[in-house]
Protein backbone atom coordinates (compact mmCIF):
# COMPACT_ATOMS: atom_id res chain seq x y z
CA UNK A 1 0.00 0.00 0.00
CA UNK A 2 0.67 3.50 -0.60
CA UNK A 3 2.81 5.75 2.02
CA UNK A 4 2.03 9.00 3.30
CA UNK A 5 5.16 10.79 3.61
CA UNK A 6 3.88 13.93 4.61
CA UNK A 7 1.30 15.95 5.25
CA UNK A 8 1.42 19.66 4.41
CA UNK A 9 -1.00 22.66 5.02
CA UNK A 10 0.11 26.53 4.42
CA UNK A 11 -1.46 29.97 3.52
CA UNK A 12 -1.15 30.27 -0.55
CA UNK A 13 0.19 33.35 -0.42
CA UNK A 14 -0.19 34.74 -4.54
CA UNK A 15 2.54 37.45 -3.88
CA UNK A 16 5.31 35.35 -2.51
CA UNK A 17 6.66 34.80 -6.28
CA UNK A 18 7.09 38.62 -7.40
CA UNK A 19 8.47 39.04 -3.68
CA UNK A 20 11.03 36.43 -3.87
CA UNK A 21 12.04 37.14 -7.49
CA UNK A 22 12.66 40.85 -7.14
CA UNK A 23 15.71 42.98 -6.72
CA UNK A 24 17.13 46.06 -5.79
CA UNK A 25 14.53 48.92 -4.69
CA UNK A 26 11.65 46.49 -6.02
CA UNK A 27 12.46 44.49 -3.03
CA UNK A 28 10.50 44.94 -0.23
CA UNK A 29 12.20 45.12 3.46
CA UNK A 30 10.23 41.72 4.29
CA UNK A 31 11.31 39.55 1.55
CA UNK A 32 14.17 38.04 2.70
CA UNK A 33 12.90 36.72 5.70
CA UNK A 34 10.05 35.42 4.26
CA UNK A 35 12.02 33.43 1.66
CA UNK A 36 13.95 31.96 4.77
CA UNK A 37 11.40 31.12 5.82
CA UNK A 38 9.88 29.06 2.69
CA UNK A 39 13.20 27.51 2.10
CA UNK A 40 13.11 25.98 5.34
CA UNK A 41 9.58 24.75 4.78
CA UNK A 42 10.18 23.55 1.76
CA UNK A 43 13.26 21.06 3.15
CA UNK A 44 9.95 19.43 5.44
CA UNK A 45 9.00 18.59 1.98
CA UNK A 46 11.92 17.57 -0.10
CA UNK A 47 13.17 14.99 3.49
CA UNK A 48 10.49 13.03 3.04
CA UNK A 49 11.13 12.19 -0.14
CA UNK A 50 8.06 11.79 -2.21
CA UNK A 51 6.95 10.25 -5.42
CA UNK A 52 3.51 11.81 -5.80
CA UNK A 53 1.59 15.20 -4.45
CA UNK A 54 -2.19 15.17 -3.30
CA UNK A 55 -2.84 19.36 -3.78
CA UNK A 56 -5.74 20.15 -1.96
CA UNK A 57 -7.08 23.83 -3.00
CA UNK A 58 -10.05 26.34 -4.27
CA UNK A 59 -10.60 27.39 -7.52
CA UNK A 60 -10.65 31.04 -7.54
CA UNK A 61 -13.78 31.30 -10.24
CA UNK A 62 -11.28 30.18 -12.99
CA UNK A 63 -12.49 27.33 -14.85
CA UNK A 64 -15.33 26.81 -12.04
CA UNK A 65 -18.03 29.06 -12.02
CA UNK A 66 -21.63 29.85 -10.92
CA UNK A 67 -23.94 28.33 -13.60
CA UNK A 68 -22.22 24.50 -12.85
CA UNK A 69 -20.20 24.83 -8.91
CA UNK A 70 -19.05 21.33 -7.77
CA UNK A 71 -18.62 21.40 -3.89
CA UNK A 72 -15.65 18.65 -3.62
CA UNK A 73 -13.81 18.24 -7.21
CA UNK A 74 -10.78 15.98 -8.24
CA UNK A 75 -8.81 16.36 -11.12
CA UNK A 76 -8.26 13.35 -13.69
CA UNK A 77 -5.86 14.31 -16.03
CA UNK A 78 -2.19 13.19 -17.72
CA UNK A 79 -1.53 16.89 -17.37
CA UNK A 80 -2.17 20.20 -15.71
CA UNK A 81 -1.96 23.54 -17.05
CA UNK A 82 -1.16 26.15 -14.38
CA UNK A 83 -2.11 29.48 -13.91
CA UNK A 84 -4.13 32.23 -15.38
CA UNK A 85 -4.16 35.06 -17.55
CA UNK A 86 -5.37 37.48 -14.27
CA UNK A 87 -2.79 36.03 -12.18
CA UNK A 88 -0.35 36.83 -14.38
CA UNK A 89 -1.65 40.26 -14.96
CA UNK A 90 -1.96 40.71 -10.69
CA UNK A 91 0.37 38.41 -9.35
CA UNK A 92 3.27 38.10 -11.89
CA UNK A 93 2.63 34.58 -11.79
CA UNK A 94 4.58 32.22 -14.56
CA UNK A 95 2.55 29.56 -16.48
CA UNK A 96 3.43 26.14 -15.13
CA UNK A 97 3.10 22.71 -16.74
CA UNK A 98 1.96 19.58 -14.20
CA UNK A 99 2.10 15.97 -14.86
CA UNK A 100 -1.11 13.98 -13.63
CA UNK A 101 -1.34 10.73 -11.30
CA UNK A 102 -4.76 9.38 -13.39
CA UNK A 103 -4.24 5.86 -11.08
CA UNK A 104 -4.68 7.81 -8.02
CA UNK A 105 -7.26 10.47 -9.06
CA UNK A 106 -9.19 7.45 -10.30
CA UNK A 107 -9.00 5.56 -7.04
CA UNK A 108 -9.59 8.91 -5.03
CA UNK A 109 -12.66 9.21 -7.18
CA UNK A 110 -14.10 5.90 -7.05
CA UNK A 111 -13.13 5.23 -3.66
CA UNK A 112 -14.24 8.83 -2.19
CA UNK A 113 -17.77 8.09 -3.84
CA UNK A 114 -18.08 4.89 -2.30
CA UNK A 115 -16.97 6.29 1.03
CA UNK A 116 -19.77 8.77 0.85
CA UNK A 117 -18.40 11.78 -1.13
CA UNK A 118 -20.56 12.10 -4.26
CA UNK A 119 -17.50 13.67 -5.69
CA UNK A 120 -17.16 15.85 -8.78
CA UNK A 121 -14.77 15.11 -11.57
CA UNK A 122 -12.64 17.12 -14.43
CA UNK A 123 -10.66 15.33 -17.29
CA UNK A 124 -9.18 18.87 -18.08
CA UNK A 125 -8.71 21.19 -15.40
CA UNK A 126 -6.06 24.31 -15.41
CA UNK A 127 -4.93 24.97 -12.10
CA UNK A 128 -4.73 27.99 -10.45
CA UNK A 129 -2.69 30.13 -7.27
CA UNK A 130 -4.19 27.49 -4.63
CA UNK A 131 -2.77 24.44 -6.34
CA UNK A 132 0.51 26.45 -7.90
CA UNK A 133 1.60 28.61 -5.22
CA UNK A 134 2.36 25.79 -2.80
CA UNK A 135 4.24 24.02 -5.86
CA UNK A 136 6.46 27.15 -6.41
CA UNK A 137 7.08 27.71 -2.14
CA UNK A 138 7.26 23.82 -1.95
CA UNK A 139 8.15 22.13 -5.07
CA UNK A 140 9.82 24.76 -7.76
CA UNK A 141 10.76 22.07 -10.06
CA UNK A 142 7.45 21.03 -10.67
CA UNK A 143 8.80 17.61 -11.36
CA UNK A 144 6.27 15.91 -9.60
CA UNK A 145 2.71 14.11 -10.62
CA UNK A 146 0.31 15.85 -8.96
CA UNK A 147 -3.94 14.89 -8.05
CA UNK A 148 -5.34 18.35 -7.62
CA UNK A 149 -8.80 18.42 -5.51
CA UNK A 150 -10.93 21.27 -5.50
CA UNK A 151 -13.08 22.86 -2.46
CA UNK A 152 -15.69 25.31 -2.73
CA UNK A 153 -14.76 27.88 -0.16
CA UNK A 154 -15.81 30.68 -2.20
CA UNK A 155 -19.39 30.48 -3.78
CA UNK A 156 -22.37 30.01 -1.15
CA UNK A 157 -23.85 27.81 -0.55
CA UNK A 158 -20.84 26.09 1.17
CA UNK A 159 -20.88 22.47 2.85
CA UNK A 160 -19.84 22.46 6.28
CA UNK A 161 -16.88 22.55 8.35
CA UNK A 162 -17.19 19.15 9.44
CA UNK A 163 -17.33 18.14 5.83
CA UNK A 164 -14.16 19.40 5.02
CA UNK A 165 -12.27 17.65 8.31
CA UNK A 166 -14.49 14.24 7.26
CA UNK A 167 -13.25 14.37 3.41
CA UNK A 168 -9.54 15.25 4.70
CA UNK A 169 -9.34 11.90 6.75
CA UNK A 170 -11.33 10.03 4.04
CA UNK A 171 -8.30 10.96 1.73
CA UNK A 172 -6.14 10.13 4.49
CA UNK A 173 -7.46 6.53 4.49
CA UNK A 174 -7.88 6.41 0.94
CA UNK A 175 -3.99 7.18 -0.14
CA UNK A 176 -3.18 4.71 3.00
CA UNK A 177 -5.56 2.06 1.35
CA UNK A 178 -3.95 2.67 -2.60
CA UNK A 179 -2.65 -0.43 -3.83
CA UNK A 180 1.10 1.40 -4.93
CA UNK A 181 4.35 1.54 -3.53
CA UNK A 182 4.39 5.01 -3.77
CA UNK A 183 5.22 7.96 -1.68
CA UNK A 184 2.40 10.38 -1.52
CA UNK A 185 2.70 13.87 0.46
CA UNK A 186 -0.69 15.61 0.92
CA UNK A 187 -0.67 19.32 0.57
CA UNK A 188 -3.70 21.97 1.19
CA UNK A 189 -3.57 25.84 1.18
CA UNK A 190 -6.28 27.70 2.79
CA UNK A 191 -6.45 30.65 4.86
CA UNK A 192 -6.31 32.42 7.98
CA UNK A 193 -7.93 35.44 8.93
CA UNK A 194 -8.31 37.44 5.44
CA UNK A 195 -10.48 39.95 4.25
CA UNK A 196 -10.78 40.63 -0.23
CA UNK A 197 -12.84 42.96 -1.31
CA UNK A 198 -13.99 44.51 2.11
CA UNK A 199 -13.33 47.35 4.08
CA UNK A 200 -10.65 45.61 6.50
CA UNK A 201 -8.35 44.45 3.07
CA UNK A 202 -4.59 45.02 3.02
CA UNK A 203 -4.08 46.67 6.65
CA UNK A 204 -0.56 46.69 8.60
CA UNK A 205 -1.65 42.56 9.40
CA UNK A 206 -4.34 40.35 9.01
CA UNK A 207 -8.06 41.87 9.67
CA UNK A 208 -8.53 39.30 12.61
CA UNK A 209 -5.02 38.42 14.64
CA UNK A 210 -7.04 36.93 17.50
CA UNK A 211 -8.79 34.69 14.82
CA UNK A 212 -4.96 33.89 13.71
CA UNK A 213 -3.46 33.07 17.09
CA UNK A 214 -5.95 30.38 17.81
CA UNK A 215 -6.17 29.23 14.66
CA UNK A 216 -2.53 28.44 14.44
CA UNK A 217 -2.89 26.95 17.98
CA UNK A 218 -5.92 24.27 16.55
CA UNK A 219 -3.70 23.55 13.60
CA UNK A 220 -0.77 22.54 15.34
CA UNK A 221 -1.53 20.68 18.24
CA UNK A 222 -4.27 18.88 15.98
CA UNK A 223 -6.82 19.95 18.03
CA UNK A 224 -9.65 19.44 15.33
CA UNK A 225 -12.16 19.32 18.17
CA UNK A 226 -11.71 22.81 19.63
CA UNK A 227 -11.48 24.14 15.27
CA UNK A 228 -15.12 22.60 14.78
CA UNK A 229 -16.36 23.60 17.78
CA UNK A 230 -15.59 27.09 17.86
CA UNK A 231 -15.87 28.02 13.69
CA UNK A 232 -19.36 27.58 11.35
CA UNK A 233 -20.15 29.16 7.64
CA UNK A 234 -21.81 32.17 9.88
CA UNK A 235 -19.25 32.77 12.27
CA UNK A 236 -16.25 32.47 9.84
CA UNK A 237 -17.66 35.77 7.98
CA UNK A 238 -16.42 37.78 10.93
CA UNK A 239 -12.86 37.49 11.30
CA UNK A 240 -12.77 38.39 7.53
CA UNK A 241 -14.95 37.78 4.93
CA UNK A 242 -12.80 35.68 2.65
CA UNK A 243 -12.03 33.47 5.89
CA UNK A 244 -14.11 30.64 4.60
CA UNK A 245 -10.49 29.57 3.05
CA UNK A 246 -9.61 28.37 7.40
CA UNK A 247 -11.82 25.34 6.11
CA UNK A 248 -9.05 24.19 3.74
CA UNK A 249 -6.75 23.95 6.65
CA UNK A 250 -10.05 21.86 8.46
CA UNK A 251 -9.39 19.24 5.50
CA UNK A 252 -5.57 19.45 6.17
CA UNK A 253 -6.31 18.79 10.27
CA UNK A 254 -8.56 15.77 8.99
CA UNK A 255 -5.86 14.48 6.73
CA UNK A 256 -3.32 14.65 9.53
CA UNK A 257 -5.40 12.99 11.91
CA UNK A 258 -7.89 14.00 15.04
CA UNK A 259 -5.09 15.12 17.80
CA UNK A 260 -2.30 15.42 15.43
CA UNK A 261 0.81 17.67 16.74
CA UNK A 262 2.43 19.17 13.42
CA UNK A 263 5.88 18.09 13.27
CA UNK A 264 7.12 21.63 11.95
CA UNK A 265 5.07 24.92 12.48
CA UNK A 266 5.66 28.50 11.53
CA UNK A 267 4.41 31.33 10.59
CA UNK A 268 5.42 35.46 9.48
CA UNK A 269 2.94 37.88 10.03
CA UNK A 270 2.52 39.67 6.70
CA UNK A 271 0.89 42.91 5.74
CA UNK A 272 -2.74 42.27 5.22
CA UNK A 273 -2.16 38.66 6.37
CA UNK A 274 -0.87 36.26 8.58
CA UNK A 275 1.29 33.47 6.78
CA UNK A 276 1.10 30.12 8.44
CA UNK A 277 3.46 26.61 7.52
CA UNK A 278 2.72 23.38 9.04
CA UNK A 279 4.18 19.53 8.21
CA UNK A 280 3.36 16.45 9.65
CA UNK A 281 5.37 13.06 9.01
CA UNK A 282 2.95 10.09 9.58
CA UNK A 283 5.95 7.83 9.61
CA UNK A 284 7.97 9.83 12.31
CA UNK A 285 10.09 13.04 12.11
CA UNK A 286 12.08 12.59 9.39
CA UNK B 1 -32.10 42.12 -8.37
CA UNK B 2 -29.64 39.83 -10.70
CA UNK B 3 -26.97 39.11 -8.88
CA UNK B 4 -25.97 36.25 -10.39
CA UNK B 5 -26.26 38.07 -13.78
CA UNK B 6 -23.76 41.06 -12.03
CA UNK B 7 -20.95 38.81 -10.84
CA UNK B 8 -21.40 37.07 -14.24
CA UNK B 9 -20.24 40.43 -15.99
CA UNK B 10 -17.89 40.97 -13.21
CA UNK B 11 -16.10 37.29 -14.12
CA UNK B 12 -16.66 37.50 -18.18
CA UNK B 13 -15.09 40.98 -18.39
CA UNK B 14 -11.84 40.13 -15.65
CA UNK B 15 -10.97 37.12 -17.79
CA UNK B 16 -10.34 39.10 -21.05
CA UNK B 17 -7.72 41.28 -21.49
CA UNK B 18 -9.39 43.13 -24.33
CA UNK B 19 -12.76 43.62 -22.04
CA UNK B 20 -10.85 44.65 -19.02
CA UNK B 21 -9.48 47.75 -21.47
CA UNK B 22 -12.73 48.26 -22.57
CA UNK B 23 -14.68 48.58 -19.90
CA UNK B 24 -12.01 50.80 -18.61
CA UNK B 25 -11.83 52.94 -21.35
CA UNK B 26 -15.89 53.03 -22.22
CA UNK B 27 -17.81 51.39 -19.23
CA UNK B 28 -21.41 52.60 -19.68
CA UNK B 29 -20.97 51.43 -23.79
CA UNK B 30 -19.75 47.92 -22.48
CA UNK B 31 -22.44 47.53 -19.81
CA UNK B 32 -24.88 48.49 -22.70
CA UNK B 33 -23.40 45.76 -25.27
CA UNK B 34 -22.83 43.21 -22.33
CA UNK B 35 -26.20 43.03 -21.32
CA UNK B 36 -27.34 43.29 -25.44
CA UNK B 37 -24.97 40.43 -26.64
CA UNK B 38 -23.50 38.38 -23.79
CA UNK B 39 -25.63 38.35 -20.57
CA UNK B 40 -27.86 35.19 -22.34
CA UNK B 41 -24.29 33.36 -23.06
CA UNK B 42 -24.68 30.37 -21.38
CA UNK B 43 -20.73 29.70 -20.97
CA UNK B 44 -19.38 26.49 -22.18
CA UNK B 45 -22.14 26.29 -24.61
CA UNK B 46 -23.35 26.24 -28.37
CA UNK B 47 -24.04 30.25 -28.97
CA UNK B 48 -26.95 29.34 -30.41
CA UNK B 49 -28.03 28.20 -27.14
CA UNK B 50 -28.73 30.96 -24.65
CA UNK B 51 -30.68 32.04 -21.64
CA UNK B 52 -33.78 34.17 -22.54
CA UNK B 53 -34.28 35.69 -18.66
CA UNK B 54 -31.51 37.95 -17.73
CA UNK B 55 -31.92 41.65 -17.55
CA UNK B 56 -30.08 44.25 -15.12
CA UNK B 57 -31.86 46.67 -12.49
CA UNK B 58 -31.61 50.42 -13.64
CA UNK B 59 -29.35 50.07 -9.88
CA UNK B 60 -26.71 47.62 -11.05
CA UNK B 61 -26.84 48.63 -14.59
CA UNK B 62 -25.85 52.31 -13.36
CA UNK B 63 -23.79 51.50 -10.75
CA UNK B 64 -21.51 48.77 -13.39
CA UNK B 65 -21.97 51.85 -16.08
CA UNK B 66 -20.52 54.35 -13.91
CA UNK B 67 -17.13 51.91 -12.53
CA UNK B 68 -19.18 52.12 -8.45
CA UNK B 69 -17.67 49.38 -6.62
CA UNK B 70 -19.48 50.61 -3.51
CA UNK B 71 -22.77 50.08 -4.33
CA UNK B 72 -21.86 46.84 -6.28
CA UNK B 73 -20.62 45.32 -2.98
CA UNK B 74 -23.84 46.68 -1.39
CA UNK B 75 -25.73 45.22 -3.58
CA UNK B 76 -23.97 41.50 -2.54
CA UNK B 77 -21.55 41.65 -5.86
CA UNK B 78 -18.72 38.73 -4.95
CA UNK B 79 -16.38 40.22 -3.44
CA UNK B 80 -13.30 38.58 -4.98
CA UNK B 81 -14.72 39.37 -8.41
CA UNK B 82 -14.74 42.90 -7.56
CA UNK B 83 -11.85 43.03 -6.10
CA UNK B 84 -9.90 41.24 -8.33
CA UNK B 85 -11.47 43.11 -11.70
CA UNK B 86 -11.03 46.52 -9.96
CA UNK B 87 -7.55 46.04 -9.12
CA UNK B 88 -7.03 45.04 -12.87
CA UNK B 89 -8.81 48.29 -13.92
CA UNK B 90 -7.50 50.77 -11.72
CA UNK B 91 -4.55 50.17 -9.65
CA UNK B 92 -2.25 51.60 -12.48
CA UNK B 93 -3.17 54.88 -12.22
CA UNK B 94 -1.95 55.20 -8.49
CA UNK B 95 1.76 55.71 -7.52
CA UNK B 96 2.28 53.94 -4.30
CA UNK B 97 1.57 50.08 -4.31
CA UNK B 98 -1.63 48.68 -2.43
CA UNK B 99 -2.98 52.59 -2.76
CA UNK B 100 -6.09 51.73 -4.71
CA UNK B 101 -6.59 48.72 -2.60
CA UNK B 102 -6.44 50.99 0.60
CA UNK B 103 -8.42 53.40 -1.02
CA UNK B 104 -11.14 50.79 -1.97
CA UNK B 105 -11.17 49.79 2.09
CA UNK B 106 -11.45 53.55 2.70
CA UNK B 107 -14.78 53.53 0.58
CA UNK B 108 -16.35 50.89 2.20
CA UNK B 109 -15.73 51.75 5.89
CA UNK B 110 -19.02 52.39 7.04
CA UNK B 111 -19.46 48.78 6.71
CA UNK B 112 -18.80 46.11 9.67
CA UNK B 113 -20.40 42.81 9.65
CA UNK B 114 -22.57 41.19 8.08
CA UNK B 115 -21.80 42.89 5.13
CA UNK B 116 -24.39 42.38 2.22
CA UNK B 117 -25.33 38.61 1.54
CA UNK B 118 -23.32 37.07 -1.64
CA UNK B 119 -25.22 34.30 -2.17
CA UNK B 120 -26.71 33.61 -5.50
Amino acid sequence: MATVAAVIASTHHPFYYKASTSAGSDRPPFVDEWVAKIAAFRETLTAARPDVLVMVGSDHFHQLWLDNMPQFLIGKAPFYDGNWYNEEREFGLPRMFLRGDEDLSAYLLRQGMDAGFDLAFSNELRIDHSITCPLITLRPEADLPIVPVYTNIFAPPLPQPSRFAELGRTIRRLVESWPSDKRVAIIGTGHLSLELGGPRQFGPHGPDPEFDRKAVSWIASGDLGSALAEVSLDSLWLPGNATHGFMDFLLMMGVAGDGAKADYTDSLDLFHTMEAYFTWYPEGTQ
Amino acid sequence: MSKYLVDKFLYTIDRDPALVERYRADPSGTVAWWEAEQAAVILNCHGQERSTWHAFTDTERAALASHDYVTLFELGAHNFLLLTLFIALFERDYAEPLAFQREFAARLGHWSPPYPDIAT
